[in-house]
């Protein structure tokens, strides 16, 4: 009833970035729009996860790091995961394809253990699946 | 409309999709249009079958047969079988496929026997997409039967049947409804919590992927009995299909006349608008909650006032999970008598776990409250995988409290599980073999707190950054036997003194298992020995330092 807040605009905004970000000048448009600070802005970007002032990847890799995937191995997928991309938590490849992320439970823990490429979850896996799923994605099969 | 002889239900829930369930489904469609049977078997999406853990499930009615896991391979045999020769394919039929298991009954029936459906009744049944199905099977009959016999009426039903909370506290609803129903104000809201991120729980996002018709009219009947006009359907950003689908729902509603101006003529007017998360656990907090959807940090308020008088933009609000607004339109139909034929005294009606860890089935499932742990562990859960004993279960999530193997036959409802400083708090049953590190479990478990602390109050913030420092410590060799009352010191000041409920129950688990699992603890700092063999011990070289 009261319209979009200040975090369904912030959403809008990365969504239709494809490096997956809020800019700083579109940040201070919406500290604009909604007649507050840039600062109360970059407070809100930095207190969500989901939300990122720098430029990220084409897709976005969650994987959950929470109790019922850690009791599944969920190590071994990290692992697997960083060597595959050659990059860690936080980075994103150099081709600007993939950018990994740790999650918090994603709520997938009956298919432990698991994670999400932008809104696609993958569970049950195994360190041999990484590199199809990232084949596949990057191909746009997936 | 158009009649078909047999109807093939695929689970189309995240988790299955995730699977290659959509690719079933149009398998199936292909094979069905191959032999030309698509005219008479009618194949649509459901939700949750309860089998995402071993592949895709499909259901053919009116056969009423499960078969599980179905792969790319076994489709065009079950059609050709099942649906053109009338012959059931019972190697396919979710008889337990796995090695581990030694039970001889199906599966299905083992698993629905304790259980019992109210909640999810028509989740795998109807096809969540299509509110005429849901209309089919008693929907929106609640909201008929309230706007007939008045709000107050719908209030006194509620508080009769005694329902409480689902979402963790276990507060009565109706007393909550109450609060806001007498609170003098021209505008007030209905939020629906759905920010499920509690690790470990997926039940909700079965409701809202099976059956999103059920919450939508629960939070219309929360409103009409509290006189709101508005609601929000909060949810975590991650749960796409969840989103997808009760924004279908939402729009079917509203074309029905169910939702909007003036609902079926009775001059009630209630809406709905979905508010989507951005990933923060502290959100499931309500007053954090509420700041996120005016849009801001979400960062607990201070409390009382409490959202019932004092929420959403100044105004009274109920806020309830959405297990809880699920509960509502089954009372309404059928009466608080009705309701409280299920469950024991005190805890009434059923309740949706997510049963995980190392149990040979898991999934979410319905039980009346009152059922003991152990029964849920042995006869729904198929017992511990590959036969080893029980080292414990983190029951309600890791803000919730870790049961012992001699606790293990506490019924499972709110009184009998205070009686040992447990609750069912957010439906989360991870069961734990005696393969499990207890070192290694705190240690994720304080790896989370310390990264969802939402950093308001210094006993949460600081605290839970020292607890994972702590036992991070010990993990690798370095702990002292100090350090264990550091660790219980800490845990009872963060348990005392936090804003909110995060700090207060970040330290449950942890603290419990300083006295449950003492010699393991001591075991791990005085021999640097972990007899599960998970915790890496690092050299003990002349520089010592934390990270």
């Amino acid at each position: 009833m009261k319209g979009k807040s200040l975090i369904d605009v912030l959403h809008e905004i990365q969504e239709s970035n494809p490096e997956n970000y809020v800019p700083e000048n579109l940040a201070k448009k919406v500290s604009d729009t909604f007649k507050t600070s840039p600062a109360k802005v970059y407070g809100v970007v930095t207190f969500y996860t989901m939300f990122s002032v720098m430029p990220r990847g084409k897709h976005i890799i969650r994987v959950c790091r929470s109790l019922s995937c850690h009791l599944a191995d969920g190590k071994k997928i990290v692992k697997k995961l960083k060597e595959e991309l050659g990059i860690d938590f936080g980075e994103t490849t150099e081709d600007k394809e993939f950018t990994l992320e740790e999650s918090s439970c994603l709520g997938m823990c009956s298919i432990a253990p698991s994670m999400m490429i932008d809104d696609v979850p993958f569970g049950n896996l195994k360190e041999e699946d990484i590199p199809v799923i990232l084949k596949k994605v990057r191909e746009g099969v997936l | 409309m158009k009649m078909y002889r047999s109807h093939i239900l695929v689970a189309e829930d995240s988790k299955s999709l995730s699977k290659g369930a959509k690719e079933i489904e149009e398998l199936i469609s292909k094979e069905l249009r191959a032999l030309g049977l698509d005219e008479e078997v009618l194949v649509a999406p459901t939700g949750s079958l309860g089998f995402e853990d071993i592949g895709v499930a499909i259901a053919v009615y009116p056969d009423g047969v499960i078969y599980a896991p179905v792969t790319q391979n076994d489709v065009p045999r079950i059609i050709k079988e099942h649906l053109l020769k009338g012959r059931i394919v019972k190697e396919l039929v979710h008889e337990i496929g796995k090695k581990d298991v030694t039970v001889t009954e199906s599966r299905a029936e083992r698993v629905l026997s304790i259980q019992q459906r109210v909640l999810l009744k028509r989740v795998g049944v109807i096809n969540p997409e299509s509110i005429e199905e849901y209309i089919a099977e008693d929907g929106y009959l609640a909201l008929e039967n309230a706007l007939e016999k008045g709000p107050q009426w719908v209030l006194e039903e509620v508080k009769a049947s005694e329902l409480r909370g689902r979402g963790g506290a276990g507060f009565p609803t109706g007393k909550k409804w109450e609060f806001t129903a007498k609170a003098k104000s021209d505008v007030k809201y209905v939020i629906c919590n759905a920010d499920e991120g509690e690790p470990g729980t997926f039940k909700d996002r079965v409701i809202m992927e099976g059956d999103p018709h059920l919450l939508i009219e629960g939070m219309i009947l929360a409103g009409f009995a509290t006189g709101a006009n508005y609601g929000y359907i909060y949810i975590r950003g991650e749960y796409d299909l969840s989103i997808k689908r009760l924004q279908k729902a939402i729009d079917q509603a509203r074309s029905y006349g169910f939702l909007g101006e003036n609902i079926l003529g009775s001059g009630f007017s209630f809406d709905i608008e979905i508010k989507k998360g951005a990933g923060a656990y502290i959100c499931g907090e309500e007053t954090a909650l509420i700041e996120s959807i005016e849009g801001k940090r979400g960062e607990p308020r201070k409390k009382p006032p409490y959202p019932p008088t004092f929420g959403l933009w100044g105004k009274p609000t109920v806020i309830n999970n959405v297990e809880t607004l699920a509960n509502v339109p089954p009372i309404v139909v059928n009466g608080a008598e009705w309701f409280k034929k299920f469950g024991v005294a005190g805890s009434y009606g059923t309740k949706l776990f997510s049963l995980m860890g190392d149990v040979n089935f898991k999934g979410v499932i319905e039980i009346p409250f009152g059922v003991k742990l152990s029964s849920i562990i042995n006869d729904v859960g198929f017992g511990i995988k590959g036969g080893k004993k029980l080292k414990g279960v983190i029951l309600g999530g890791v803000s919730g409290s870790l049961i012992t193997p001699n606790e293990i036959d506490t019924p499972v409802d709110f009184n009998s599980l205070a009686l040992i400083e447990a609750g069912p708090g957010s439906g989360s049953i991870v069961v734990l073999s005696e393969d499990r590190c207890i070192v290694d479990i705190a240690k994720n478990i304080a790896y989370f707190f310390r990264h969802e602390s939402c950093g308001k109050c210094t006993p949460c913030r600081v605290g839970t950054e020292e607890m994972y420092k702590i036992i991070d410590s010990i993990s690798k060799g370095f702990g002292e036997v100090k350090d264990l009352e550091r660790l219980d010191k800490l845990s009872t000041s963060m348990k005392l003194t936090s804003f909110c409920g995060l700090g207060q129950t970040a330290p449950n688990i942890i603290q419990q298992s300083l006295r449950k699992f003492r010699e393991e603890w001591l075991e791990h700092i005085i021999e640097r020995k972990c007899s599960a063999n998970v915790c890496e011990f690092e050299e003990i070289t002349e520089e010592v330092t934390n990270e």
